[in-house]
C-alpha cells in the first residue's frame, strides 16, 4: 500500500471523504445529453467563488463609513496596488452573475427542470436568485455614489409603500429617516457576512436536492429509470471525469469573455458602472435619470408602470414583487404531459418565446427615462409598453395551467436521445 | 415507548415546556439585536429645526435648505403662479389634499401659511427620490406647452403643480408633504418647528 494510499485511508477512518467524493462527483450519474445549457450550474458557482475571494481583498480597503466610503473605493482604484483589477474583477463578477443566473434559469424553463421530483430543487434556486438580488442591492450602496444613494433610497421606499407597518419598517431597514452613515454601515454588515452566509448555505441545499433526485436532462426523461445490472442508469455517464472536463471548457470560455470586459469594457456602457455612480452620494440631489443596474430592469419597468390607484403606491410595489415571487409556483403551474421543450407543442413555445421577449424589453424600458419614447395623449408610449409586456410577462405564468394542458405534446423518448 | 417504566405524559410535558421556554428566550434574545436597527439616540436627536433667510428668495426663484438630511423646497411664488395654482385644480388627484399630509395651516388652496411662500419636503411620495423643480410654464420645461409650472419626479415621473399637489395618473399617490414650519420675522423661516406662530 503506498503512502498516498495509506494516508487516505486513515483519513477515510476519520472522515468521510473517499465516500463523498464518490456521491457527489465520481460516482454521480449524470444524463450523457448534457448541452450548451447545462454550463451555467457550474459557472454560477465559480462566480460565487470569485466574487468571494474579490469580495475579501476589496475589504481590506473599503471604509463603510460616509465621510470615507467614495475617497476609499476611489483609493482602492488608484492609490492600492492591483485595487482597479480587483475592484473590476468584483463588479463585473456582480453581472456576471446575474447573467450566468438568467441564462441558468432559462435551462430550467426550457427543459422543465423544475417538474416533479425537483420541486424543492427549484425552490432552492429561487431563494438563492432572491439572495442575491438583496446580495446585489445591498453591495450597490457601498461605493456611496449618487445612483447607490438614489437607487437604496427607492428600493427601501418600496418597504414603506406596505400599508400600516411600511413607514415604520423603511426606518428600521434604513435605521434613520434618509439614507445615512447607519445604513451604509448595515448595508455591508449584510452585504460581507449575513447574505454570503445564506447564499452559501443554500448553494450546498441546492446540490444536495439535485444530487438527491439527479439531474434533469434536455429530453425531460429520468434516466434513472433504466438501469444496468449494477444498478447504474443507462444514460449517465460519472459526472468526474465526463462533466468535469467538459465544464472546464466552459470556464475556460467564460473566464475569457470575463477577462475581456474586466480589461477593456468594465463600465460596459454604463450598464455594469453606472456613470452617475462616480459622483458622490448627494442627499439633496437627485440625478435627472436614475435607473438600476440593468438586472433589475424589468421589475424596475413594471414598477412604474402600474399607477398610484385609492391614494397608494402599493399597487406597482405588489406587482413588482409578485414578478418575482410568481416563480417560486411554476412547479405546480405547468401541467404538462411532458417537460422538455423539444416534446411540448406550440403554445408553450410561443409563451415561452414572449415570456423571453416581454422579459428583454421591460428591462430595455427599465433604463430608459418614461418619455423616451414621447407620448400618446398624456402617458407615454414606454409607459404603456411597459404594461402590455408586464400583462405577457403575468400571462406566462398565470395562464400556464391552461395551456400546458392544451397544448399538443409529442410522446417522449424512451432513452436520451443525445 | 410501551415500556412501563417510563411515563410518556411526564417526558411529553418536560419536552413541551422546555422547547416552549427555549423559544421565548430565544425571542427575548433576538429583541434587542432587531432594536439595535432602529434608529439610535444621535440620529433621533439630529432632527433639530433649521433656520432658513428668506429675504433673499426673489419671486419666482426658489431655494433647497436640508433639514434632517432631507431636501426642503421654499418656492416664492409670483402672482401668476398663484393663478395658475388655481387653473390645476381639475388636473391634480388630491385639490383639497385631504388624503395628504401637511400641518393644518397648510391645508388649504395654496398650501401654505402666506401663499406666496411655499414650503414642502423635497421628497417625492411615490420612491422617496427628490423631484426636479421645473417652475417656469410652458413647452420649454419639456413637459408639454400645458404645463404651468410646479415639480417633476426624474425616477417614475410623477409630476406636481407650484403647491406641490400630485397631478392624476402619475405613480405618487399623494401631493408633496409640508413640513412643520413657521416665519420668524418677515425675512426669516423656521423650518421644523411651529409652536407658537400665527395664522
Amino acid at each position: 500500500m503506498s503512502k498516498a494510499q495509506a494516508l487516505l485511508n486513515w483519513i477515510d477512518d476519520r472522515f468521510p471523504l473517499t465516500a463523498l467524493w464518490k456521491e457527489h462527483v465520481s460516482e454521480y450519474y449524470a444524463p450523457k445529453n448534457f448541452n450548451f445549457w447545462y454550463f451555467f450550474g457550474s459557472l454560477a458557482m465559480l462566480v460565487l467563488v470569485i466574487q468571494i475571494v474579490s469580495g475579501i481583498f476589496l475589504t481590506m480597503n473599503y471604509k463603510p463609513d460616509a465621510s470615507q466610503a467614495f475617497q476609499s473605493v476611489e483609493y482602492i482604484m488608484r492609490d492600492v496596488e492591483g485595487g482597479w483589477l480587483i475592484r473590476y474583477i468584483h463588479s463585473t463578477g456582480a453581472s456576471m452573475f446575474f447573467i450566468v443566473v438568467y441564462l441558468h434559469m432559462f435551462r430550467g424553463l426550457l427543459y422543465g427542470s423544475y417538474r416533479k421530483p425537483r420541486e424543492l430543487l427549484w425552490l432552492f434556486g429561487v431563494v438563492i436568485y432572491l439572495c442575491l438580488m438583496a446580495e446585489a442591492f445591498f453591495g450597490y450602496l457601498l461605493p456611496w455614489g449618487q445612483m447607490s444613494y438614489w437607487g437604496a433610497q427607492v428600493i427601501v421606499n418600496l418597504f414603506g409603500a406596505i400599508p400600516f407597518i411600511g413607514e415604520p419598517l423603511a426606518v428600521w431597514i434604513r435605521g434613520d429617516y434618509v439614507i445615512s452613515d447607519a445604513t451604509l454601515n448595515r448595508f455591508f454588515a449584510f452585504h460581507v457576512i449575513a447574505i454570503p452566509l445564506a447564499l452559501l448555505g443554500l448553494v450546498v441545499a441546492h446540490l444536495l436536492a439535485l444530487h438527491e433526485v439527479g439531474s434533469n436532462n434536455p429530453d425531460g426523461i429520468e434516466i434513472k429509470k433504466r438501469k444496468d445490472a449494477s444498478g447504474k442508469p443507462l444514460d449517465g455517464i460519472p459526472f468526474h471525469p465526463y462533466y468535469t472536463i467538459k465544464d472546464t471548457v466552459g470556464v475556460v470560455v467564460f473566464l475569457a469573455v470575463f477577462s475581456f470586459i474586466v480589461f477593456f469594457t468594465p463600465e460596459m456602457g454604463g450598464y455594469f458602472l453606472e456613470h452617475n455612480n462616480f459622483i458622490p452620494a448627494d442627499s439633496l440631489k437627485t440625478p435627472p435619470h436614475i435607473a438600476p443596474v440593468w438586472y433589475f430592469t424589468p421589475y424596475y419597468a413594471m414598477l412604474r408602470a402600474v399607477p398610484a390607484f385609492l391614494h397608494t403606491q402599493f399597487w406597482g410595489v405588489a406587482v413588482m414583487g409578485a414578478a418575482v415571487l410568481i416563480f417560486f409556483f411554476l412547479p405546480w403551474l405547468d401541467r404538462s404531459p411532458v417537460k422538455s421543450i423539444r416534446y411540448k407543442g406550440p403554445y408553450y413555445k410561443i409563451a415561452l418565446t414572449l415570456f423571453v421577449i416581454s422579459f428583454l424589453i421591460l428591462g430595455w424600458l427599465g433604463t430608459q427615462p418614461t418619455d423616451f419614447l414621447g407620448r400618446i395623449g398624456k402617458t407615454e408610449w414606454a409607459v404603456l409598453l411597459a404594461r402590455l409586456f408586464t400583462l405577457v410577462y403575468f400571462a406566462f405564468f398565470l395562464a400556464m395551467p391552461w395551456y400546458s394542458r392544451l397544448d399538443k405534446t409529442k410522446p417522449e423518448p424512451e432513452r436520451v436521445t443525445g | 415507548m410501551a415500556d412501563p417504566k417510563i411515563d410518556g405524559g411526564k417526558r411529553r410535558i418536560l419536552l413541551v415546556t422546555t422547547g416552549v421556554l427555549g423559544g421565548i428566550a430565544t425571542v427575548a434574545t433576538a429583541a434587542p439585536f432587531l432594536a439595535s436597527m432602529l434608529p439610535s439616540a444621535r440620529a433621533r436627536a439630529a432632527g433639530a429645526p433649521v433656520e432658513v433667510d428668506i429675504s433673499k428668495v426673489e419671486p419666482g426663484m426658489m431655494i433647497r435648505p436640508e433639514w434632517r438630511g432631507q431636501p426642503i423646497f421654499v418656492v416664492h411664488r409670483t402672482p401668476e403662479m398663484l393663478e395658475d395654482v388655481k387653473k390645476m385644480d381639475p388636473r391634480v388627484a388630491d385639490p383639497d389634499s385631504d388624503a395628504s399630509i401637511q400641518p393644518e395651516y397648510a391645508k388649504n388652496e395654496y398650501r401654505s401659511r402666506k401663499p406666496e411662500f411655499l414650503v414642502l419636503i423635497g421628497i417625492c411620495t411615490h420612491l422617496g427620490c427628490s423631484p426636479s423643480d421645473k417652475l417656469l410654464a410652458g413647452a420649454e420645461s419639456g413637459l408639454g406647452s400645458d404645463w404651468l409650472g410646479g415639480f417633476f419626479c426624474p425616477c417614475h415621473g410623477s409630476k406636481f403643480d407650484l403647491a406641490g399637489r400630485v397631478f392624476k395618473d402619475v405613480p405618487a399617490p399623494t401631493n408633496l408633504k409640508v413640513p412643520p414650519y413657521k416665519f420668524v420675522g418677515d425675512t426669516r423661516l423656521l423650518i421644523g418647528d411651529d409652536k407658537g406662530a400665527q395664522g
